[in-house]
């Protein structure tokens, strides 16, 4: 899932500064199960706004309205007939979510009152971790499924470096496991250790952000066009 | 730049992949000895000068470091050729952080065009240890797909997309950096072997302190037949004080240093007055380039061990009297 935080309250006061109304939007998908911007926190987020406003005599009204997904136009539609009302709307939603709000609506102003931070997942109550950063040509199948793109922070193909301290720990975050470090213990477990000798050759980052804005075309899914003249 | 003076063998020459010094020392069977230049962090090319001057005669080729610990410095490069013309060859390294293929592969050619031979192909410390923490790193390639490029331009004449280079290739020796006490231990003989397979033709070594575990590190680089390929150089480095050597043990990740040698370096000053700051960093200096010159002696006695590569940074005065005291001067001469 895509997994974000909330920005600090005073940080998206500042974002509000002069908006005497705003609609404050959730998302129900990713950010929801990352108790991020769900129903849930936009109440919790909504009310913090509300109060703030009143302390220092700057009232600001803020309405709530949670979709199922930001993400897609037509889960956004609920905000069509709404926006007149607003002089902001302020998205609980991933960047994606921001974005198809403020393509969608292009008169609106639309905030992000969430830091989008990473693919990835829970490991424990209240911790998740970066899994995934869609480099585009995956390579779990020679890692042992644990992905050195993502979880070493030199993206390091071939082995760890020399920086992992005892017990095999990150030198850039000592709470951290080299993933390295995993990778060659799980190798060990499916008797695989040696396919990691095989030197891996560079990648091909194409397919990363590097190649362009990126997206998928599907032809089968694809509405067939009108033939011209039919 | 002229090309050194031709070589009396030129069949030895011929099967030579760089001719650099350090390439023909290490295949006439020496023990060579290379050291360590950190450029300045500024552009006063008369600091490198007089490092090189230090070091001059004493070491058969230095380590020129590439924005050491993520801290911007004078490019490796150039420091080299300020070097190379002081009359020191140099060892170019080159880390993977700062730059992507295209960068790398062209200031290998304008090394090589400047008579450069030597390169050591490194990851590069975290951006997050240096002075812009905020850096976007590149690492495009890893150490080992640069050891392979490296190699591939050198033997096969192509750039890493394929294509030919004009000229034919760059001849290089290709070096690599080995680390045998980052844990997990058991790997780090493998991940040795790795380079050699990758292409390295020489080994320098993390600072060794712990005797016990290089020993069995490189009676297992051994089997795997490392040396074979690859000439393995053992790092040492003089320790400065006793807090110095504490700090190694405690902090820097990757790093052992056993108890007793912190032991020995606290023992070189129990006799000398706390407040005689003079006297302690003295002596405390002192036993660091005794312990130095202990540590190559038993070294060079371990099977593998093509030479000693010493990291004396910030303290190149150290390096004559620790090459002196191991029985390694005058350094030799090859044709």
């Amino acid at each position: 899932m895509i997994v974000a935080e909330q920005k600090s309250l005073d940080e998206i006061r500042s974002l509000l500064r002069g908006k005497r109304k705003v609609l404050a939007v959730g998302c129900g998908t990713c950010v929801a199960v990352c108790f991020a911007g769900g129903k849930r926190e936009v109440g919790v987020l909504a009310s913090a706004l509300r109060m703030a406003g009143q302390l220092d005599g700057s009232p600001v009204e803020v309405d709530e309205l949670t979709v199922q997904r930001q993400c897609e136009a037509e889960y956004i539609e609920a905000l069509k007939d709404k926006l007149a009302d607003y002089d902001a709307v302020l998205s609980l939603g991933c960047g994606v979510g921001v974005q198809t709000i403020a393509e969608h609506y292009d008169g609106a102003t639309v905030l992000p009152a969430l830091n989008t931070k990473f693919m990835g997942g829970p490991t424990e109550q209240g911790v998740w971790l970066e899994r995934c950063q869609g480099c585009g040509a995956c390579l779990l199948d020679y890692t042992g499924g644990i992905c050195p793109i993502s979880r070493c922070p030199k993206q390091l193909q071939n082995g760890p470096c020399g920086g992992t301290d005892a017990g095999g720990r990150c030198e850039v975050d000592a709470t951290m496991p080299c993933a390295w470090h995993l990778i060659w213990e799980k190798m060990d477990k499916l008797h695989r250790q040696d396919e990691l000798l095989e030197v891996r050759p560079p990648k091909d980052w194409s397919t990363s952000r590097d190649g362009g804005v990126r997206r998928i075309v599907r032809d089968d899914l694809r509405k067939p066009k009108l033939e011209s003249g039919a | 730049m002229s090309e050194p003076a031709a070589v009396a063998n030129t069949t030895t020459n011929a099967s030579l992949k760089a001719g650099s010094n350090l390439e023909r020392l290490l295949a006439a069977g020496e023990f060579v000895v290379t050291g360590e230049i950190g450029p300045p962090k500024g552009c006063d090319a008369e600091v490198v000068r007089h490092k090189a001057e230090l070091l001059k005669g004493y070491v058969d080729a230095a380590n020129i470091t590439d924005n050491q610990t993520a801290i911007v410095r004078m490019s490796s490069i150039a420091t080299g050729l300020i070097v190379q013309q002081a009359g020191i060859e140099p060892i170019i390294q080159m880390t993977c952080r700062d730059r992507n293929r295209l960068a790398m592969q062209s200031d290998i050619l304008g090394a090589a065009a400047l008579g450069m031979k030597n390169v050591l192909c490194l990851s590069g410390d975290h951006q997050s240890f240096g002075n812009h923490p905020g850096a976007k790193n590149v690492h495009d390639l890893d150490s080992m797909q640069l050891i392979r490029m490296f190699q591939e331009m050198r033997d096969k004449g192509v750039f890493q997309c394929g294509e030919e280079i004009s000229g034919g290739g760059p001849r290089l020796f290709i070096g690599a950096a080995a680390n045998p006490f980052g844990d997990p231990i058991p790997i780090r003989p493998l991940r040795l072997k790795k380079k050699a397979i990758a292409g390295a033709d020489f080994i320098q070594t993390q600072l060794i302190y712990d005797m016990d575990t290089f020993r069995a590190f490189m009676k297992r680089a051994v089997e795997l037949g490392v040396p074979e390929t690859t000439r393995i150089l053992a790092g040492v480095g003089p320790l400065k004080s006793a807090g110095a050597a504490r700090y190694m043990r405690d902090k820097v990740p990757g790093m052992k240093v056993p108890d007793a040698i912190v032991a020995r370096m606290d023992n070189a000053v129990k006799d000398i007055p706390a407040d005689d700051k003079k006297a302690r960093a003295a002596a405390w200096r002192a036993e660091g380039i005794k312990l130095c010159i202990e540590q190559i002696r038993e070294l060079r006695e371990i099977p593998g061990v093509a030479g000693v590569h010493i990291m004396a940074i910030e303290w190149e005065e150290a390096v004559k009297p620790i090459a002196e005291g191991a029985g390694l001067l005058p350094r030799p001469k090859v044709s």
